[in-house]
């Protein structure tokens, strides 16, 4: 199928202050297609899809659609030209309803014009089947809905070109099969459709071609029904690995460490966050937390750490009542949080402050004194660079200037120097890469392996399945179930994280 | 009833500029930008307004100067906070700053001079039969200059704006969510920028209400801190002009409260009390704190503060 493409990147270069975050970089996509584009994290993925949509200018390189040159300098041009991107941040305004944030931005009549509008985005979803209540706030919107009404967005402006950054990563596998439905019609339609994914079964699935990036540097271009994900993994990363994700096994004596009863928490609007949540954790073993976004994940770290308070139930660690202790005493006992937010900097590091200095953060009381001992500091500092193999000018860079990746290292790296018995550590590897991605898992298993009880509260459910001993799904803030990682599946637990229990009717 | 009728007559006259204030500042506001340069902003309308009608003697003309002079102060806040993306609240109270000493040196030898007849005439207050005969209200909305009724009917307008344009609704998802609108083919700059220069144009017209008509003469910070209510105003009226009708006459009510009071005889168990004058003028600015700690804990997520208020936007942020 060698017909003409109608968007085509050609010689891309983008560099941000000292990096090159793109380096004539080629893309060509047909109509008609769905094109995956698929790289490590700091590969230039994010950045050459911005370009495309306006938001970034690029030093170099030209963008061709249907045979014309096109120069965009703002996000308004690229729409002009039939470019809609969905971010994987969604850009919606909150406050408005889908059909408001459907219409924003258009440059037609000077009335909000309402009931005609509903009816065009009723005729724009029949056609591709996208459903959504256009009268919506986009605050009482789940997270599926608001991609459905970002892809809206863009196909009542008239897209013909659709890029969706990562739009897999938040939704449950139940959402993805119809966002893959929506975009096989769209194909049908003839749309030239760019996803971004980290995940390779996907880009198996749904890519008709795939063009692999490698730091800032289009690699190849492949028909995906004949490559492999062994051989798209080789081009990524630059080298062989494997993607079998190994799951240790702790050989020493199995006690609980952490036992977890009817703990129940409600925020300020007395709205149940947690309710009746129980469970325990052995030594040595993994349990993942499986869940929408949103689901109490955050306010069952942070009560066991001692950050947030609990309306009641009991928390305890080796056989003592930890509910209530102030957070240094619990990190004391060896309970030990990392929790990586969706901006992914919001927990834990201090952006503007270097890696010395947010190691020094949680060991400076190791030190006698008033003065803080930067010694001590540099050393750890140096360790855990070294350890965690994280690529960086130096120990005394800013936090802030590292690629994501790197970011999570970092606090990953300083929560396990503390040595903790009960490690919590929630989307390590959030919008991670497959590289560092497995280095992160390895480093879970090895701390495993020495006994340590780990709380793994994850995204992806393949990931979970292979790496936990024991996956705990809450859905509103209670535990649906506890299955067996080994014996569970997908389809089981991406039921119970939308309130389904086998067997049961009604959502809860 | 006819004191009732005078007091709330009086009242709009009071409200009138803290009206324009308040738009001035929802307009600011709503893409974005906290402007607490209201005062300096009304000051240098107030002190421009009273130039070019001792200069002309057309109202129009002097309105008009005194909506160029809000907005010449509104163009240095754009330039500052938009274009250089510098901090909003220091920006905004150097306004404050310097429009308190530039008006008052402009306006120098100004003091003690009054206008000529044809503003008084134009801008005097105007009866419309029928209408301004409805009991109680009626004096209020239909017995006013001209100039009063113009705030009204521009918060009205700008209700319209807002919430039924395209236009409107563009604006307000650059002060939610810049990012979304200028994904969404929104020119995020020219709306600020249109906007923050039309809120100063406003604040210059609400100034000069004191120098025209209220006073109508110059005097050194005339505005005796209208500005800084008129910014506490934004937040009681959740960002609605409609509301912030309601919510200027409420105050211009508070402040002709201490005339009323000051004028009448109380008299507790056969004891005439006397109120001290400066604790009556502070009725207003006492209530504005008041207010501000009641109003602002409501829920709902329409009523809150723009989200991107205070926040530069910066396209190729990482």
């Amino acid at each position: 199928m060698e017909d003409k493409a109608y968007i085509r990147l050609e010689g891309i270069t983008k560099t941000f202050g000292t990096v090159k975050a793109n380096s004539n970089v080629s893309l060509s996509v047909k109509k008609g297609e769905i094109h995956a584009l698929l790289g490590e994290n700091g590969s230039g993925k994010s950045t050459l899809v911005n370009i495309m949509a306006g938001l970034y200018a690029p030093e170099a390189g030209t963008i061709t659609i249907g045979g014309r040159e096109r120069h965009f300098s703002s996000p308004g041009d690229a729409i002009a030209a039939g470019v809609g991107m969905v971010h994987q941040h969604f850009k919606l305004v909150e406050v408005m309803t889908a059909k408001e944030n459907i219409i924003l931005g258009r440059k037609e009549g000077l009335a909000v014009r309402g009931r005609e509008l509903t009816e065009q985005i009723y005729q724009i979803g029949k056609k591709y089947g996208l459903i959504v209540n256009p009268d919506k706030k986009v605050y009482d919107m789940s997270v599926g809905e608001k991609q459905t009404v970002e892809i809206l967005k863009m196909l009542y402006r008239g897209a013909d070109i659709l890029i969706l950054d990562e739009p897999t990563a938040v939704l449950t596998p139940q959402e993805t099969a119809t966002l893959f439905g929506i975009l096989r019609n769209m194909r049908a339609e003839g749309c030239a459709i760019i996803i971004i994914t980290h995940k390779l079964n996907e880009v198996m699935e749904i890519s008709d071609r795939v063009t692999v990036l490698r730091r800032g540097e289009s690699v190849a271009t492949l028909d995906t029904a004949a490559t492999s994900p062994r051989e798209l993994t080789e081009l990524m990363v630059g080298r062989p690995m494997s993607l079998e994700i190994h799951r240790a096994s702790y050989e020493g004596k199995r006690e609980t460490l952490l036992r977890v009863k009817d703990l129940t928490a409600a925020d300020r609007d007395g709205v149940h966050r947690l309710n009746h949540v129980s469970f325990h954790l052995h030594r040595g073993e993994i349990l993942g937390v499986a869940g929408i976004a949103g689901s109490g994940q955050k306010e069952l770290c942070e009560i066991i750490a001692g950050l947030d308070k609990a309306t009641g139930g009991t928390v305890e660690y080796n056989g003592e009542m930890i509910l209530g202790l102030s957070p240094r005493e619990i990190i004391k006992k060896g309970v030990s949080m990392s929790f990586i937010p969706e901006d992914r900097l919001g927990m834990g590091l201090v952006a503007g402050m270097s890696i010395v200095d947010n190691v020094l953060l949680k060991s400076y009381r190791n030190n006698p004194g008033p003065f803080v001992d930067r010694k001590a500091g540099a050393r750890l500092a140096d360790k855990i660079i070294r350890e965690f193999d994280i690529s960086t000018p130096g120990k005394w860079h800013t936090v802030k200037d590292l690629s994501g990746g790197n970011i999570q290292k970092v606090l990953l790296g300083r929560e396990i120097e503390l040595h903790p018995q009960l490690l919590i550590t929630a989307y390590p590897v959030r919008g991670l890469d497959i590289g560092a991605s497995y280095n992160i898992y390895d480093t879970l298993n090895a701390q495993k392996e020495q006994g340590v009880a780990i709380l793994f509260i994850g995204e992806d459910l393949d990931v979970l399945l292979a790496l936990c001993d024991r996956i705990m799904v809450i859905h509103a803030g209670a535990v649906m179930d506890i299955v067996d990682a080994k014996t569970a599946s997908k389809e089981e637990i991406g039921m119970l994280m939308l309130g389904h229990r086998p067997g049961e009717e009604a959502a809860v | 009833m006819e004191a009732l009728e005078l007091y709330l007559q009086t009242a709009a006259q009071m409200g009138t500029p803290i009206l324009f204030g308040t738009l001035g500042g929802i307009l600011c506001e709503k893409v974005g930008h906290l402007n607490l340069g209201v005062e300096g902003m009304m000051l240098l309308g107030a002190v421009c307004g009273f130039m070019a009608g001792l200069a002309t003697g057309n109202p129009i003309l002097a309105i008009l100067a005194a909506g160029l002079a809000g907005a010449g102060g509104a163009l240095i806040y754009a330039f500052i906070t938009v274009t250089l993306q510098g901090n909003q609240n220091v920006t905004g109270l150097v306004l404050t700053t310097f429009g308190t000493g530039l008006s008052s040196f402009l306006g120098k030898d100004l003091v003690g001079q009054s206008l000529p007849d044809g503003i008084f005439a134009a801008l005097g207050p105007k009866e419309i039969p029928v209408l301004s005969d409805i009991p109680v209200v009626g004096k209020m909305l239909f017995h006013q200059s001209p100039y009063a009724t113009a705030g009204l009917v521009l918060a009205i307008l700008l209700y319209f704006y807002m919430n039924r344009t395209t236009m409107g609704l563009n604006m307000r998802a650059v002060g939610e969510n810049p990012g979304a609108a200028d994904a969404s083919g929104v020119n995020v700059t020219l709306y600020k920028y249109v906007h923050i220069l039309l809120g100063g144009f406003c604040c210059g017209v609400g100034g000069a209400y004191l120098t025209l008509v209220f006073v109508p003469r110059w005097q050194d910070e005339i505005t005796a801190g209208i500005g800084w209510i008129a910014v506490a105003l934004v937040i009681f009226a959740t960002w609605n002009p409609l509301k912030a009708i309601f919510g200027a006459y409420f105050f211009g009510a508070l402040r002709g409260l201490s005339f009323v009071i000051q004028n009448m005889d109380l008299t507790l168990f056969g004891h005439k009390i006397t109120i001290v004058s400066q604790f009556l003028d502070m009725i207003p600015y006492a209530a504005t704190i008041l207010v501000l700690v009641f109003i602002t804990r409501g829920k709902r997520a329409e009523n809150q503060a723009p989200r991107a208020l205070g926040l530069a936007y910066f396209r190729e942020e990482r």
